[in-house]
C-alpha cells in the first residue's frame, strides 16, 4: 500500500457562496484578494474557496461577510482546492457535492429574506412557528380501497 | 460558543447560520478534513482506512455493514462532541446509497437518544417560510450557552 503524505496540513478551507443582485463572484474575488493577507483564494462559478491558517481564514471570512452580509454564505470544506480526488479537472462532470450545493443555492434567497427581516427587527416576537413537523396526510385505507376498486383490469 | 451538529451534515445553509449566530457548526467537512490531513496509508478518495470501521464499532453493532460503521467513525465523534443539533427533516439532498441512508437513520437516532437540545425544521419553500426558518434557528441558537464548551469528542 502506498504511503500517504497530506498537503496543506494545519490549514482550513472554506467555501464562500455569493447569491447577490449587486455582486458577482468575480467582483467578490477581487475584493477578497485585497484583504487576503496570504490566504489562498480560488475563484469559482458560485463564489470562492479560501484556504489558509485558521485564524487568517476567520479574519478574511469576517471581512468578506461584511461586503454583503445577507447575500454571502460560508461553509467548511474538508478537501483543499484542486485536490485530485475531488477536482473535476481530473474526474470530469460535476464535482461530488456540487449538486447538494446547487439544491441549497436555489433556496438561499429565502434565507436572505429571513436575515433581512431579522436585521430590520421586523420578526414578530411571538414564538416563531417552526416550519418542521408538518404532518403529511397519510393515504386513508378507505381511499386506498377505492383506488384499487376503480383500477381498470 | 456551543458546538452544534447539523443535519444534513453537508448543509451550506445550516453551517452558515450556526457560524453567523456565533456558534461552531459540526458537519461532515470537519471529520473529512481530519482524515485528509493525517499522514498514513493512501486510501482514496476520503482516506477512510480499515481502522475506521473498527472505530465505528462504538456506534454500531458488528453485524452492521462496514460501510455504515466507517461513516459512523466520522459522524460518531462529532455527535458525542455536540452540545446541540439542528435537523432539517425530509431534506431532499440528504440521500445516497444504502450505506448513506442507513447511516443517516443512525445519526438521527443517536442525536435523539443523546438528550441534547434539538431543533427540527424543514427547508423553506417561500419567503414567509424563510423568515420563520431563520427566526427559529436564531431563537434556538440564542438559547445555547455562549462560552466555550468543554465537551470533547473521542475521535
Amino acid at each position: 500500500m502506498a504511503e500517504y503524505t497530506p498537503k496543506y496540513v494545519g490549514t482550513v478551507t472554506k467555501y464562500v457562496f455569493v447569491e447577490s443582485p449587486t455582486m458577482t463572484p468575480g467582483e467578490l474575488a477581487l475584493r477578497a484578494y485585497e484583504a487576503s493577507e496570504g490566504v489562498l483564494i480560488k475563484e469559482t462559478c458560485f463564489g470562492l474557496q479560501v484556504t489558509g491558517e485558521p485564524e487568517a481564514v476567520d479574519r478574511l471570512i469576517e471581512e468578506i461577510r461584511s461586503f454583503d452580509p445577507t447575500h454571502i454564505f460560508v461553509k467548511d470544506r474538508g478537501f483543499p482546492p484542486g485536490d485530485p480526488r475531488r477536482c473535476r479537472a481530473n474526474l470530469g462532470g460535476a464535482r461530488p457535492g456540487y449538486l447538494g450545493h446547487e439544491r441549497e443555492f436555489r433556496i438561499l434567497r429565502y434565507i436572505t429574506r429571513g436575515l433581512e427581516e431579522l436585521g430590520r427587527g421586523e420578526v414578530r416576537e411571538e414564538e416563531p412557528a417552526s416550519p418542521a413537523r408538518r404532518k403529511r396526510s397519510l393515504l386513508d385505507i378507505k381511499r386506498l380501497q377505492e383506488l384499487i376498486d376503480t383500477e381498470e383490469p | 460558543m456551543a458546538k452544534v451538529f447539523i443535519y444534513p451534515a453537508t448543509s451550506l445553509i445550516l453551517s452558515d447560520l450556526v457560524a453567523r449566530f456565533g456558534h461552531k457548526p459540526l458537519g461532515a467537512a470537519l471529520g473529512i478534513r481530519e482524515r485528509i490531513q493525517t499522514a498514513g496509508v493512501d486510501s482514496p478518495p476520503l482516506q477512510i482506512t480499515p481502522e475506521d470501521p473498527k472505530r465505528g464499532l462504538k456506534y454500531a453493532a458488528v453485524e452492521v455493514p462496514s460501510g455504515v460503521r466507517g461513516r459512523m467513525a466520522i459522524y460518531g465523534p462529532l455527535i458525542e462532541e455536540a452540545d446541540a443539533a439542528i435537523i432539517v427533516t425530509e431534506a431532499d439532498l440528504a440521500f445516497g446509497c444504502m450505506g448513506c441512508a442507513r447511516t443517516d437513520e443512525l445519526i438521527l437516532f443517536s442525536l435523539r437518544q443523546s438528550g441534547i437540545p434539538i431543533l427540527e425544521l424543514e427547508y423553506p419553500r417561500d419567503e414567509e417560510e424563510g423568515i420563520r426558518f431563520v427566526a427559529a434557528v436564531k431563537k434556538f441558537l440564542d438559547g445555547l450557552p455562549k462560552e466555550e464548551s468543554n465537551k470533547e469528542g473521542e475521535a
